[in-house]
């Protein structure tokens, strides 16, 4: 076994998701298979061999720095769960 | 019927006044009145808007003004487009009442080209599957046969063409999530090459890999819907500068000298019988048609499938990461802010795309990137290598687009059996060329389809040899049985 329930509880702290028991035991399981089979990579010799992050390689697209007209304010909020004087409003972050 | 028509048999009658816009769009609202209920291709239905937008063509066609190739032409999108002030669901449950404050680049462009946007269309939540099963609202019905799945992600964009309702759609493919559906609907779809179709409003699932590409009935359509849709965008940062080609030059009924080759991966192990043998007959008469045909090898196509679920799951853990309930989305109550985020998670995402976040968020983990992670981007360079090579000898490489034909709703509940029948599109995302999937058959009353491959922006050779192939065949003509009685005894 690749991964272990503990992993699978940290794994999910990690990810900020909230797993009921029966998530826990599924992706255990799940995850084992997926990864069982990943192994196969293994046995590619990949020394000297160049990750490929992206199909075509560009770098450092830059744009001339000026200002352009953005979406609004308001408009922004307008789909937030909560918000209030033009912030978002979340629950408390401070424990004390 | 007129809802048959392709966009440039509909054009002609558009500009000859045959046929108003506003009786077009009518014609297919009245459609997916009468079959969407059954078919569920359609999350959202905009009525109003279409008929507002059909009237303002009329005017103009009465205006006597030139009229685009697109312009009046009713179409839908996949629901994870974004569309100004239009619910754009993702078919999750977190973007249940997400209205996007701006448009998708494809959104602007076809609004440009003057096309009637009828509706948004379902999907695999977040663009993760292979069935359309994953949307968090309902489940989209093969138009072939009921029982079966659509294919996906863009199963409602697959449906909606290969029923009739709407001329043409726009899919997104991540892992052969356009010519999939594609190949299951019998429809034609493209994926182009990476870079060719800006992403900007295209939620993200992952982003080295998503594409956004037209579904169709013929390739002509598909050509014109590119002519629309193609070319550098400054808001989008991957997005490439090229000479971006009238891509109808390209529909050439010829295909003498032109050198195809079959990777022999593709018609071996984990392939059924019955479609290799489809695609075989596909390739005798693309060989009676003048091409010189050969085998060739991409010998690192098993390791596609473990390499894609290691990168797109990573890329789609940290995009994910996004919806936290803050900014917009769905929101859980909780007493303070991590709670939050945690339930919120919990709650919005459903069983598929919660799984690929864990896997995603453990190949990326510390003592874990390097073997996982790592490893695959490795692979995946070894993979676009296999095509750079064939390439060196082959204009355009065939093979099925799916391993099967359409499969039985619950079919593949193991995800990891869902997983492997990406073989056959997964390496094309990974190498980032482009390919198109056309109707090239039946096997068991299902359509199959017939995939091409070509060099990066060789999308005119896959047009040429696509085009050829449909003009020598009627694959593309036939329509499924969509009689009231067909139906009834499906929805039971």
């Amino acid at each position: 076994m690749a991964i272990s329930r503990e992993d699978v509880i940290y794994v999910a702290g990690l990810a900020r998701l909230e797993l009921n028991e029966q998530e826990i035991q599924d992706y255990t399981l799940q995850l084992n298979s997926i990864l069982d089979y990943a192994a196969m990579l293994e046995r590619l010799d990949t020394d000297g061999v160049v990750p490929t992050a992206h199909a075509v390689p560009l770098h450092n697209v830059l744009r001339e720095d000026e200002v352009k007209p953005s979406i609004s304010h308001d408009k922004t909020l307008r789909n937030a769960p909560d918000a209030e004087e033009g912030f978002f409003r979340v629950p408390r972050i401070s424990l004390t | 019927m007129i809802f048959e028509k392709s966009i440039s048999e509909l054009h002609e009658l558009l500009i000859h006044k045959e046929v108003s816009a506003a009786e077009l769009t009518n014609a297919y609202l009245e459609r997916i009145g009468d079959l969407d209920k059954d078919l569920q291709a359609y999350l959202t239905v905009l009525e109003k808007d279409a008929q507002t937008q059909a009237s303002e063509i009329d005017q103009k066609i009465a205006r006597g003004e030139e009229l685009g190739a697109l312009e009046g032409i009713p179409m839908a999108m996949k629901d994870n487009m974004c569309t100004e002030g239009v619910r754009t669901t993702c078919a999750s449950q977190m973007l249940r009442e997400f209205y996007p404050p701006y448009d998708a680049t494809v959104t602007t462009r076809l609004k440009d080209a003057g096309s009637i946007l009828l509706g948004k269309l379902n999907m695999d939540e977040f663009a993760m599957g292979s069935s359309t099963e994953n949307s968090a609202y309902m489940k989209t019905r093969n138009p072939w046969n009921l029982d079966c799945v659509p294919g996906g992600s863009s199963g409602g964009a697959a449906v909606s063409v290969a029923a009739d309702l709407a001329a043409f759609s726009l899919g997104s493919d991540t892992g052969g999530s356009i010519r999939q559906p594609a190949a299951f609907c019998g429809v034609v779809g493209l994926k182009p090459t990476y870079g060719a179709v800006s992403r900007f409003g295209l939620i993200a699932y992952a982003s080295s890999l998503d594409q956004i590409g037209p579904l169709t009935k013929t390739v002509r359509d598909n050509a014109l819907v590119m002519n629309a849709i193609a070319g550098y965008d400054a808001m989008d940062s991957t997005s490439v500068r090229y000479d971006k080609p009238d891509y109808t030059k390209f529909l050439i009924n010829d295909i003498k000298g032109l050198k195809i080759g079959l990777p022999r991966e593709y018609f071996g192990e984990g392939i059924d019988p019955e479609v290799a043998k489809g695609i075989q007959k596909c390739v005798e008469t693309l060989r009676s048609l003048g091409a010189e045909v050969s085998e060739c090898s991409l010998p690192h196509t098993e390791y596609a499938i473990p390499a894609y679920y290691l990168i797109a799951t990573a890329e789609a853990s940290s995009n994910l990461a996004r919806y936290d309930g803050v900014r917009y989305g769905y929101r859980a109550e909780a007493g303070d802010v991590l709670g939050m985020f945690r339930k919120t998670r919990a709650d919005g995402f459903g069983q598929e795309v919660k799984r690929r976040i864990m896997l995603g968020t453990y190949a990326l983990s510390s003592g874990y990137y390097d073997a996982y992670y790592l490893k695959a981007q490795k692979v995946r360079t070894l993979i676009k290598q296999d095509f750079d090579q064939a390439f060196e000898k082959f204009d355009v490489l065939l093979g099925p687009a799916a391993p099967t034909p359409a499969f039985k709703f619950g079919e593949k509940s193991n995800p990891l059996t869902m997983y492997l029948s990406d073989i056959t599109t997964v390496p094309i995302n990974l190498a980032g060329i482009p390919a198109i999937s056309i109707p090239a058959g039946f096997v068991n009353g299902l359509p199959i389809g017939m995939q091409l491959m070509g060099k990066a922006f060789n999308e005119g050779t896959l047009y040429r040899v696509a085009y050829t192939f449909e003009q020598t065949t009627n694959y593309h003509t036939l329509k499924p049985n969509l009689s009231g009685e067909v139906l009834a005894r499906g929805s039971r």
